[in-house]
């Protein structure tokens, strides 16, 4: 029933910060886990013991891709959601006496929903420290919030939409001073970021397979040793205790062999897609008029563009770019389920002009020249398009008088 | 990525009547760049025949936004603007092969533009009663503002009042606690005002969602009765065809039947339900009886709509009620 597009050439896929492709070596590496290798680590004999060595194995790659002074910091879990609700819970249940939680406008769903949930039903107060412009946390208004009435600070390693980074190490220290636990929503940063943990004063990290070229449904927790922790899943002994459920091995090894490619795909990242990233934004910049790049320029994640196009709608962008054989995506109310704009835009304060025609690329290792080549090829035609259509677009390029009925 | 029918896709990738009409009499502006989406839609109306001779767009908003828009223009050009006024939100979704409920809005925003044109065109003053809220039911495409409506119109104060005038929580129930936390909102307001009294205000938690699964629905108005086919979220949007409700006279069936009495029975009972289903554009006939399973064939807008094992089980139930005999309705392609 459903008509595909036509795809002219390879599709490109630009969505890389929505989910990665599993890295073949990746799957290579996991799928013994689903015949030969079945073993329940918790078992006894050698079919428990082979896997239970491999789990542990895993566990190491991934204490070296986040630079932790321990394996045993490091907690599987079901991915990004579970391991954020799971570090603010405990950090309320450990420290009954701190009742206030700090986190940023910019959050995810997974911890701004959850403090909404403990502000609304368990009465815990959160302070939301806003960001400027170009997404950049308001550092006096974090000063302000800290106290030693504060649980757990949380807040992400870099934003998901616009890719601005926080100083995530900074932050963590002044929570330090107060007593409070600092946790980070590694999710977006984790093989896009090198790390050193051990150096730093974070006490929890989240983090996610499926953006790191491991599946979906695999992720982890870094605990801090000595950072008192109260599992949120009750059972067996699983992860020391800390979350309970028998292994998802085949995904625990995945995630493993992701963090070992990752070790060493960091730095190309960092190199080789940032300079595509770079061109692909400058070229977008140049060859269309009023549109600008959202974040901060100066501090951001070397693979992720975020563009917005004054006077038209995302939606109509992507369906075009789809059209194209062109994946990316928009913070704009029309193509999220919840018909919400992107709260990352709105606490930036982007001008409503351009809010709704944001268009995130981002890239990632498999990303290459060519990809970056069709975007540019393809983009000024489709911006033209929308605007020729848009009521709020004129010719000379300035927007033209428009006043509709009802705001 | 929404599941647009192709027509919609059509409409969007390849809109007509793109631009400014420049000797347009009758200017209908809606929506607002703020909101996400805005409609200009220009007309020229004949003075003499109050015919739209000729209609252009220009739209700021999503793909299902432009689709509607170039949909309505389509839709109107060469008709009378009495006629044209009596096109209404849902013939635009009609006219596109349908819309996901989130997407509802922009044939509203179409139907609102054309009502503001026509109105600018006589010298009235437009009212527009957009609706405004968050979507709660997503498998009949029911917003907040519906609701709030239909519960200060009608006064009710039951969840299962509320399913009956919107559909709100008629298909899978996840939406239950959203509806009655809406109703106990509302209701609690009226009660304030004066329009209700204390008593029968809503309290969120006396009713059991799991009840209204199971409790055996008399009014065939209600979807709430009739197992949810699992819409998906994002599914085309399609109500399922109203099953009217029971006739005060419902057919004696007396002692046993024959096959033909039977069948005349069943006969009469699906033409009285067919104008119902042609209402919304569907349509139902009788294709055959054996033993106690009745084939019919769906047809029209019932055809690859989600909503279509809902009316038939309506049908089955009605069928059921009239003849007084266990009957299976099964349907055919």
């Amino acid at each position: 029933m459903v008509q595909r597009a036509k795809i002219p050439m390879k599709p490109v896929y630009f969505d890389n910060n929505a989910t990665t492709r599993v890295d073949a070596r990746v799957v290579e590496a996991m799928l013994p886990f689903f015949t030969e290798q079945f073993g329940n680590p918790s078992s006894m004999h050698a079919f428990g013991a082979d896997v239970s060595a491999a789990v542990n194995c895993a566990r190491g790659e991934l204490q070296s891709l986040l630079g932790a002074e321990h394996d045993h910091e490091i907690v599987f879990t079901s991915g990004g959601t579970e391991s954020d609700n799971a570090a603010i819970l405990s950090a309320l249940e450990a420290n009954p006496r701190r009742r206030e939680i700090v986190t940023s406008a910019v959050e995810h769903p997974a911890v701004l929903a959850l403090c909404a949930w403990l502000e609304k039903n368990k009465g815990v107060r959160v302070h939301v420290i806003p960001v400027d412009a170009k997404g950049r946390l308001d550092l006096d208004a974090y000063a302000a919030a800290l106290s030693d009435r504060v649980a757990i600070v949380s807040i992400m390693w870099a934003n998901n939409e616009t890719g601005t980074i926080f100083p995530v190490c900074q932050l963590a220290d002044k929570a330090k001073a107060v007593g409070a636990l600092f946790h980070t929503d590694a999710v977006q940063a984790v093989g896009k970021i090198p790390m050193d943990l051990k150096s730093t004063a974070i006490d929890m990290l989240s983090l996610s397979g499926h953006k790191l070229h491991a599946p979906k449904g695999i992720g982890a927790l870094y605990v801090r040793r000595g950072v008192r922790f109260r599992p949120q899943m009750k059972g067996g002994h699983q992860e020391r205790g800390r979350r309970a459920g028998t292994e998802n091995t085949p995904g625990i090894i995945a995630l493993g062999k992701a963090a070992a490619l990752a070790t060493v795909s960091v730095a190309q990242v960092n190199t080789r897609v940032r300079g595509l990233r770079d061109r692909l934004e400058q070229g977008l910049v140049r060859r269309i008029g009023h549109c600008f790049v959202t974040g901060d320029p100066e501090n951001r994640l070397a693979n992720t563009a975020n563009v917005a196009f004054e006077y038209i709608e995302g939606e109509g962008i992507l369906l075009l770019l789809n059209k194209e054989g062109i994946a990316a995506s928009s913070g704009s109310a029309c193509t999220s389920g919840s018909l919400e704009s992107s709260h990352v835009l709105r606490a930036m304060n982007v001008p409503y002009t351009a809010a709704h025609g944001a268009i995130r690329f981002s890239l990632s290792r498999d990303s290459t020249d060519d990809e970056v080549d069709h975007v540019l090829a393809v983009m000024p035609d489709i911006v033209d398009k929308l605007r020729g259509i848009s009521p709020f677009w004129s010719k000379e390029g300035a927007p033209q008088a428009f006043d509709p009925a009802y705001a | 990525m929404w599941d647009y029918s192709d027509k919609v896709k059509e409409y969007f990738f390849n809109p007509k009547n793109v631009g400014v009409l420049a000797d347009a009499n009758a200017i209908g502006e809606v929506g607002a760049i703020a909101c996400g989406d805005a409609l200009k839609l220009m007309l020229k109306i004949d003075p003499v025949t109050q015919v739209i001779a000729d209609a252009r767009f220009q739209t700021f908003g999503c793909g299902s936004a432009i689709a509607s828009s170039s949909a309505v223009t389509e839709m109107i050009i060469g008709k009378s603007i009495d006629d044209a006024l009596k096109i209404t939100n849902a013939d635009i979704a009609d006219f596109l092969g349908g819309l996901p409920p989130e997407k509802m809005h922009c044939s509203v925003m179409g139907y609102e533009a054309l009502q503001a044109a026509i109105a600018k065109y006589r010298g009235e003053e437009w009212e527009d009663d957009h609706e405004e809220g968050a979507l709660i039911c997503k498998c009949f495409g029911v917003d907040a503002g519906v609701i709030e409506r239909a519960v200060r119109i009608n006064k009710l104060t039951t969840p299962e009042q509320v399913t009956f005038y919107t559909k709100a929580g008629g298909g899978c129930l996840t939406c239950f606690e959203q509806v009655e936390e809406l109703l106990a909102r509302v209701n609690a307001d009226m009660v304030e005002e004066g329009t209700i009294a204390a008593a029968q205000a809503y309290r969120v938690g006396s009713v059991d969602p799991r009840s209204l699964k199971a409790k055996p629905r008399v009014n065939g108005a209600a979807n709430g009765a009739v197992k949810s086919p699992g819409v998906a979220p994002n599914g085309k949007t399609a109500a399922p065809k109203q099953v009217p409700p029971r006739p005060t006279t419902a057919a004696d069936t007396g002692g046993k039947l024959t096959l033909l009495q039977k069948i005349k029975l069943i006969e009469g009972a699906v033409e009285e339900l067919r104008p119902y289903l042609r209402q919304d554009g569907g349509d139902c006939e009788l294709v055959d009886v054996d033993g106690n399973s009745v084939t019919v064939k769906l047809s029209g807008a019932c055809i690859g709509c989600q909503m279509a094992s809902v009316t038939i089980a309506g049908v089955q139930e009605r069928l059921v009620q009239k003849l007084g005999l266990p009957l299976r309705v099964i349907p055919v392609r």
